[in-house]
């Protein structure tokens, strides 16, 4: 005989706990974690790049750093002064809240103040896997289209502040801002907006600011 | 590519509620899909015969429940369904919209045959 158990609960809930237990993990240590997020090529790791050079050493910074198999972003952290730790998911297309905490374990934690989590570069998957950041940052790049929003709304909707870098390239590429943050607008109301250039430096000084703002009791 | 990831969880969870429930063979699974999950059933369906395999889920069919992302205008009330090119209300433009539909990602049942226990007073056991 059948019998039918009903459950009604969210696949992810259990990677959603565990990404609650990691939250707890780093504010007991003191650590405010950013999870970074964006296509390929928009700008990610010099992002971190140019921020660990704005910080100019005022914090304790690490990077982890989720890649499908190298460990060339991590590198570049490194040498930008960054503790970085490398994930290398083996073909998955995402993190995942156990690699966190795996990620975690091999970091001082109490020794940190700044936690950046650079997510596998990917507009779909990374935005359903919760990992215990507090908070979420969009990467977006003018080169990639003003489409962006109505193509991957599970991404613009889940993130606190949305960069739009490369800025610089603006009067070169067709990209319509009002399109673009129209879509935004529907999908995420009042999110931060930070346009910049990592090429000119440009907006940057926003960015710092937000991110500073956020850091309570530390890069004064 | 994140769908194996997802089937995972999906055993997981599956296999957790059999368990609690009592035990059992599990035959079916019920599962509710949101259009803006980014979730493709036939990627789904594929990787669940590979990982279902030697558990107690092994050979259990996914029925799938797919909702359509559906939009609310908060300025004029009216409902619409999602398309690609624009998210702005159809009627007034309004940008202030919520989504009342089509993120849902869940599993809503299992159909669990129960296997059955050897009697207490049957004697068979050592």
């Amino acid at each position: 005989m059948i019998e039918r158990v009903t459950v009604v609960e969210r696949i992810m809930d259990a990677n959603d706990r565990l990404a609650q237990a990691n939250l707890t993990r780093l504010d007991q240590a003191g650590v405010v974690a950013v999870n970074l997020m964006a296509s390929p090529g928009a700008g990610k790791t010099s992002l971190i790049e140019r921020t660990l050079d704005a910080l100019g050493g005022q914090l304790r910074v690490a990077v982890i750093d989720g890649d499908i198999a190298t460990s060339l972003d991590a590198e570049r952290a490194a040498a930008a002064g960054a503790r970085a730790v490398q994930i290398n998911t083996g073909g998955q297309c995402h993190l995942d809240s156990s690699m966190l905490q795996q990620a975690l374990d091999q970091l001082p934690l109490a020794e940190l103040d700044l936690l950046i989590i650079e997510n596998v570069g990917n507009l779909i998957c990374p935005s359903g896997f919760q990992l215990g950041a507090h908070h979420a940052v969009l990467v977006a790049s003018v080169p990639e289209g003003d489409d962006k929003p109505y193509k991957y709304p599970g991404m613009y909707r889940g993130v606190n502040a949305l960069i739009l870098n490369k800025v610089d390239l603006l009067p070169y590429v067709p990209f319509n801002l009002d399109y673009f943050r129209q879509g935004v607008e529907v999908l995420n109301p009042g999110l931060e907006f930070l346009p910049l250039s990592c090429q000119t430096g440009e907006g940057l000084e926003s960015w710092m600011s937000w991110l500073r703002a956020r850091l309570p009791g530390v890069g004064r | 590519m994140h769908e194996l990831s997802v089937t995972q969880k999906l055993l997981e969870l599956a296999l957790d509620r059999a368990q609690r429930a009592g035990g059992g063979r599990i035959r079916r699974l019920h599962v509710v899909i949101g259009e803006l999950s980014s979730m493709i059933d036939d990627s789904v369906a594929f990787y669940w015969d590979l990982i279902s395999q030697g558990t107690a889920a092994e050979g259990a069919q996914l029925t799938f429940e797919r909702v359509a992302a559906e939009l609310g205008c908060q300025q004029c009330g009216c409902r619409y369904q999602l398309k690609a090119s624009k998210l702005t209300c159809p009627d007034c433009g309004s940008t202030s919209v919520s989504i009342l539909a089509g993120d849902e990602l869940l599993l809503q049942s299992i159909d669990l045959v129960r296997v059955a226990k050897p009697e207490k007073t049957g004697g068979r056991q050592p």
